[in-house]
């Protein structure tokens, strides 16, 4: 539960009054006031483009305001680096972590402090010192690509802590834990708040909002929608001052039972050649028609390595060709284009460089996956069905764009996922993967796509949907399972389990799937 | 800063047709300064760089022969560079076009069939690809860079031709000169002018801008090619095979290559000697970039190369020109045309913003 609010009489740890910050294009900060009390957990919530990465840039010292005033306790500062932000005691944890793999955690807290700190060795026990105060449990001299996503989340805190840290900043830290990680990491956050450091938290999930922090701003297109204090308002209220109008956004999809199964994997293993690389073991898993099978799970718990696997991106020899099965054909040794022809459709988690090419035109990028769907004769590409293709998918998804001559890399994350997704649904496919189908997206693309897979479901597609949100999966999927260390749950009926269950798959907590999937489905 | 330069997000259509204008309003200008400082007249020594070796019929047609083997080496290049397959070994596919052509003309000096021309144009093609299908296994197998192999069989390529000009390929009677026999009739391809030296290669190579150009432009396997450069996991994630797609763009890039080495060898030199090549494979490298991989462009740049290559002769006959002075006006263009491309990307801005920076410090010292 939240500490108390600490009395706001004193001078604020931080205030930032009326900062702007435009980009081309797009003004990211618009004349934003926030102010930071020594001791307070304050949370800066808003959908992806809200603006909160760049205020946080401009705090730590990454970028530079256009204009505003930042004031530090009480007095004028021009944060010009991260590296003067730091000697003032501000501490910053990124989404992604910047560790090397190959060293051990000490090496890697030396290499960041700089020469004046001391050699690794030396670090060592303040390390431990430390690491036992806050209740994060860390060996100094573990090699960093042994450490769970969760542990290298906390290498990146206590490099902040070593030093006399007064405002920590946290952007997202826990899309990439379990629930239970979570929780483990707010007991930290608020004995550091007790201590008198100030926090600013940066999340767009309301719930660990409301559970953690004294006041929340809001900010909503580059502006500040609002001051609250989460504990008093409710999911409602805060959604609406994120999006602006927040009904009907979240809706409860009807679940489905589905048909025969269509895709069917046994007995999926694959050995990673990358050492730092997650393997898979034993993954069986089936898709039926009609329905919506989603999977969860941590980020590097086998995701990628199983998606390239079911895309054909990575393929297996033809004698282990049965193991991935299209309505009973083997396609584990089938390229993609093959088996795309089998009715494969598959939405890459990364838009660009991967879904679609960024230089390119949304009309050659529909041409990129749509080619079998007669757009060349002869060798030669029919430009006109290419454009008629391109707008069709513009127009039925309410795809925001100038025209289909547009390059790709132009779109926003949702318009361009908006396209993509279009793009492989108007392709019929009896069988859609979809990876982090709404990441990085806003609330009302988000609701689209949504909408749109479950429109395709009960057209009698199976889909497969990958996610670490898991509150998407909760509200699309039919059933669901999680991977961990490349192993993947057993699938259960959504209505059947809960977040808990769920959470704790992902920690890997579930009896090997071998003996599950033994008994019929 | 007074200027400085932003993101266009979009390129920009107008500059795309502007920066070359831009590039050649510069270079004249600069150009000028130079030939000043020099002590020549800019006007007359731009004419007779420019204008003068285009003033006549034999002008043009010289022009032509020397923009020929340009052309085609770098219509090949285009094609690789389009899936970014770094060929720098056109040279060498050019140089073993010419040899491994002249090594089948000498052995059918007599043969008096039209074929013998068309059999040795073919030897040479092939003998071009094959050299960069070399290239190609490498990359495929090994994983090798393509730079490297490719540079490296450029020197194989020019020694294996010199010691054939030197040994086996030398001409009997020929005052033991390095050079092979002079070709057949039957061998020779034809003249197109009375009073010129241009010959029907000029077909071949309109033939190879309208082939290169649907491919690029209108096919399918264009299209992969593309997206194979420009986003290797886009492709991958669809299915293009990438082996394949390199073999074919090394394989396209070295015969034509090799078509314009054999051009030379059967057209204006009708004999193999040491110097078939001053450079064209490299220069095509530069061509293929100045016309942005692009066929119609590669036509008018390797026009402009080639004007550059005679005018610089010129210069240096009439004017007394060092051939340095005349390089140096040549990668001066360059520098302009690739300078002015930045503004494809960014808008150039001025602003007052020196204003600012220099009214904060005292703030930040009111601070401290």
């Amino acid at each position: 539960m939240p500490n108390p609010v600490p009395i706001p009489d004193t001078t604020p740890r931080l205030q930032l009054c009326r900062i702007t910050k435009r980009y081309p294009g797009c003004l990211a900060n618009d004349g934003i006031d926030l102010s930071i009390q020594p001791g307070e957990i304050h949370a800066l919530l808003g959908e992806n483009g809200a603006g909160k990465s760049t205020l946080m840039k401009i705090i730590y010292g990454v970028t530079q305001a256009d204009s505003g005033e930042l004031i530090w306790q009480g007095q004028h500062q021009l944060m010009r680096n991260p590296a003067q932000a730091r000697s003032l005691g501000i501490g910053m944890v990124f989404q992604h972590f910047s560790l090397f793999e190959t060293l051990t955690v000490a090496q890697n807290i030396a290499l960041a402090m700089g020469a004046a700190a001391g050699t690794p060795k030396q670090l060592e026990p303040k390390i431990r010192q430390v690491s036992q105060r806050y209740g994060m449990a860390l060996e100094p001299e573990r090699l960093v690509h042994n450490l769970s996503i969760g542990e290298r989340q906390r290498v990146e805190i206590i490099r902040c802590l070593m030093q006399d840290i007064r405002l920590l900043i946290l952007d997202e830290p826990t899309s990439v834990l379990t629930p239970q990680e979570a929780d483990e990491l707010f007991v930290t956050l608020r004995r550091l708040a007790s201590e008198g450091c100030s926090i600013l938290f940066i999340s767009h999930k309301l719930g660990e909002v409301r559970a953690l922090c004294h006041s929340a701003t809001v900010l909503r297109g580059g502006r500040v929608a609002g001051h609250c204090i989460p504990a008093q308002c409710s999911d409602q209220e805060l959604a609406r001052l994120m999006v602006g109008e927040a009904a009907g956004l979240i809706t409860d999809y009807p679940k489905a039972k589905g048909g025969d199964a269509f895709l069917q994997v046994q007995k999926l293993s694959w050995p990673n050649p990358d050492p730092f690389g997650c393997s898979l073991q034993d993954i069986d898993l089936d898709v039926r028609s009609g329905e919506i099978v989603g999977i969860a799970g941590v980020a590097g718990n086998g995701q990628d390595e199983l998606l390239a696997l079911l895309s054909g991106e990575q393929r297996l020899g033809r004698a282990q060709g049965a193991t991935l099965r299209f309505a009973g054909q083997a396609v584990a040794h089938l390229r993609p284009d093959a088996r795309r022809g089998l009715g494969l459709a598959f939405v890459p988690a990364e838009r660009l460089g991967h879904g679609a090419v960024p230089e390119l035109s949304l009309a050659d990028n529909a041409l990129l996956t749509a080619f079998q769907q007669g757009l060349v004769s002869k060798g030669l590409i029919q430009r006109g069905k290419v454009l008629a293709l391109a707008e069709d998918i513009i127009r039925r998804f309410a795809v925001k764009t100038p025209d289909s001559q547009t390059a790709a890399r132009s779109l926003s994350g949702g318009n361009l996922q908006k396209f993509i997704l279009g793009r492989e649904i108007l392709q019929r496919p009896r069988l859609l993967i979809a990876a982090h189908p709404t990441w990085g997206v806003d609330v009302g693309a988000a609701a689209t796509i949504h909408r749109a897979l479950v429109a395709l479901r009960d057209a009698g597609a199976a889909i497969l949907v990958i996610s670490e949100d898991l509150d998407e999966l909760f509200q699309i999927s039919d059933r669901l399972a999680a991977l961990c260390g490349g192993r993947l749950s057993a699938l259960k009926a959504t209505a059947d389990t809960s977040l808990i269950e769920v959470g704790g798959w992902m920690a890997g907590q579930f009896d090997t799937p071998v003996h599950l999937s033994a008994q019929p489905a | 800063m007074l200027l400085s330069l932003e993101p266009r997000g979009q390129q920009s259509r107008l500059m795309l047709w502007c920066s070359p204008l831009l590039a050649a309003v510069l270079t004249l200008g600069c150009g000028s300064l130079l030939f000043i400082a020099l002590g020549h007249d800019p006007l007359e020594t731009l004419h007779t760089l420019l204008i003068a070796p285009i003033s006549d019929l034999y002008g043009v047609s010289e022009l032509l022969v020397k923009a020929l083997p340009i052309l085609l080496c770098a219509l090949g290049l285009a094609v690789a560079y389009q899936a970014r397959i770094w060929n720098i070994g056109a040279e060498g596919q050019l140089l073993l076009g010419a040899l491994a052509g002249s090594a089948l003309a000498v052995n059918i000096i007599d043969l008096q069939s039209r074929w013998a021309l068309v059999l040795i144009l073919l030897t040479g093609t092939l003998a071009g690809a094959a050299w960069a299908g070399l290239t190609a296994w490498l990359r495929t197998h090994f994983n090798a860079n393509e730079i490297l192999t490719s540079i490296m069989l450029n020197y194989i390529a020019l020694n294996l031709l010199l010691y054939c000009v030197h040994g086996p390929l030398k001409d009997p009677a020929g005052f033991n000169f390095p050079e092979s026999a002079m070709f057949g009739d039957a061998s020779r391809l034809p003249l197109l002018l009375e009073d010129g030296r241009v010959h029907a290669g000029v077909y071949f190579a309109l033939l190879a801008l309208v082939a290169v150009w649907v491919l690029l432009q209108k096919s399918f396997v264009g299209f992969q090619i593309k997206v194979l450069g420009l986003d290797k996991r886009a492709a991958g994630f669809v299915g293009f095979r990438e082996k394949r797609l390199i073999w074919l763009a090394l394989l396209i890039s070295g015969g034509l290559a090799g078509l314009a080495g054999v051009c030379e060898v059967t057209g204006p030199i009708g004999q193999l000697v040491p110097q078939v090549s001053p450079g064209y494979g490299y220069a095509a490298i530069t061509v293929a970039f100045l016309g942005r991989l692009h066929p119609i462009g590669i036509l008018f740049s390797s026009l402009l190369m080639a004007l550059l290559y005679i005018g610089g002769e010129n210069a240096q006959m009439s004017l007394n020109l060092p051939q340095a002075i005349t390089q140096l006006f040549q990668g001066m263009m360059l520098f302009f045309l690739l300078a002015s491309d930045v503004l494809i990307l960014y808008r150039p801005r001025l602003n007052l913003r020196w204003a600012r920076r220099a009214a904060t410090p005292s703030v930040q010292a009111g601070a401290l």
